[in-house]
């Protein structure tokens, strides 16, 4: 059998290799906290009478969201736009937040009343209320005895 | 938004020096920043989702720049996770600042969640020296 010199010898591959073995030992690459769909992040919170979407998006005006429900489709589109480099007598040292477009659409475990979708911005965190319709809440069946 | 821009996103958790233990159990976060230089001020902005304006701290101690941010949590009562993608929690970091800064100057906003920092320069003054002939 014949093997390349660069398949047997190549220890900084191999060093490479055994690095991303670790790292994926160690989760680094898809940390449990870290799992993400996608920009902006969001956590979904549920119970009976109906679900809160939270979403983190620093530093964009709210009223440039567009937030629609339907059946059980949430979709959140707007745009995150940074201060560019446009402006010459700036020099960039950094870059690290990032920009632009952004559009996420959501399966929610119920139906929700899109009449009743309310949203709120606080301190760069968007929070989206739903509601179950009324006919649709679980409701608690009584057994009778006897 | 492109995919490296989203690996840009994702939270970044931060090191705190050897043997130095948090005192909150939480989370904490390296918020994502921009740095960029006019001729006046460096303007440092960074990016502190679920922080109010009044939970920020700043420090400025032998030239580095400390900012600190606590989030407030944003579990809804009564109700359970059913979908994570996030965790909340605190946000540390630390720059170290040239000499040129005007410390007394610095000038802090939080709009949105996002901490925007001027510092100014410490604008060098022109004085030209005379040489005094000795007349020798």
């Amino acid at each position: 059998m014949f093997h390349t010199m660069s398949n047997l010898y190549n220890p900084l591959r191999q060093l490479r290799e055994f690095q991303r073995d670790v790292d994926r030992l160690l989760g680094r690459y898809a940390p449990a906290s870290t799992r993400a769909g996608g920009f902006p992040p969001v956590n979904v919170y549920a119970s009976n009478d109906g679900a809160v979407v939270t979403a983190e998006l620093p530093g964009i005006d709210p009223e440039s969201l567009d937030i629609t429900a339907q059946a059980s489709t949430l979709t959140v589109r707007g745009e995150r736009t940074l201060e560019t480099a446009g402006d010459e007598s700036r020099t960039w040292h950094r870059q690290e937040r990032a920009g632009g477009a952004f559009s996420r659409t959501f399966q929610l475990p119920f139906d929700v009343d899109s009449d009743k979708v309310s949203a709120s911005y606080r301190n760069g965190v968007l929070t989206i209320r739903l509601e179950r319709p009324e006919s649709h809440k679980p409701r608690k069946i009584a057994v009778k005895t006897g | 938004m492109s995919d490296d821009k989203k690996q840009a996103m994702e939270k970044r958790q931060a090191t705190l020096p050897e043997g130095v233990e948090q005192t909150r159990d939480r989370t904490l976060f390296v918020p994502p920043a921009s740095i960029y230089e006019t001729d006046d001020a460096v303007v440092v902005s960074a990016d502190m989702p679920g922080v109010a304006a009044e939970n920020v701290d700043i420090t400025v101690e032998d030239n580095v720049l400390t900012l600190r941010g606590t989030s407030d949590d944003q579990a809804p009562e009564g109700m359970s996770l059913v979908y994570g993608e996030y965790e909340t929690g605190d946000y540390h970091r630390e720059f170290s600042l040239s000499s040129k800064i005007d410390v007394d100057g610095i000038e802090a906003k939080m709009d949105g969640g996002v901490l925007t920092l001027t510092l100014p320069k410490v604008q060098p003054s022109h004085r030209k020296i005379e040489v005094q002939a000795s007349g020798a």
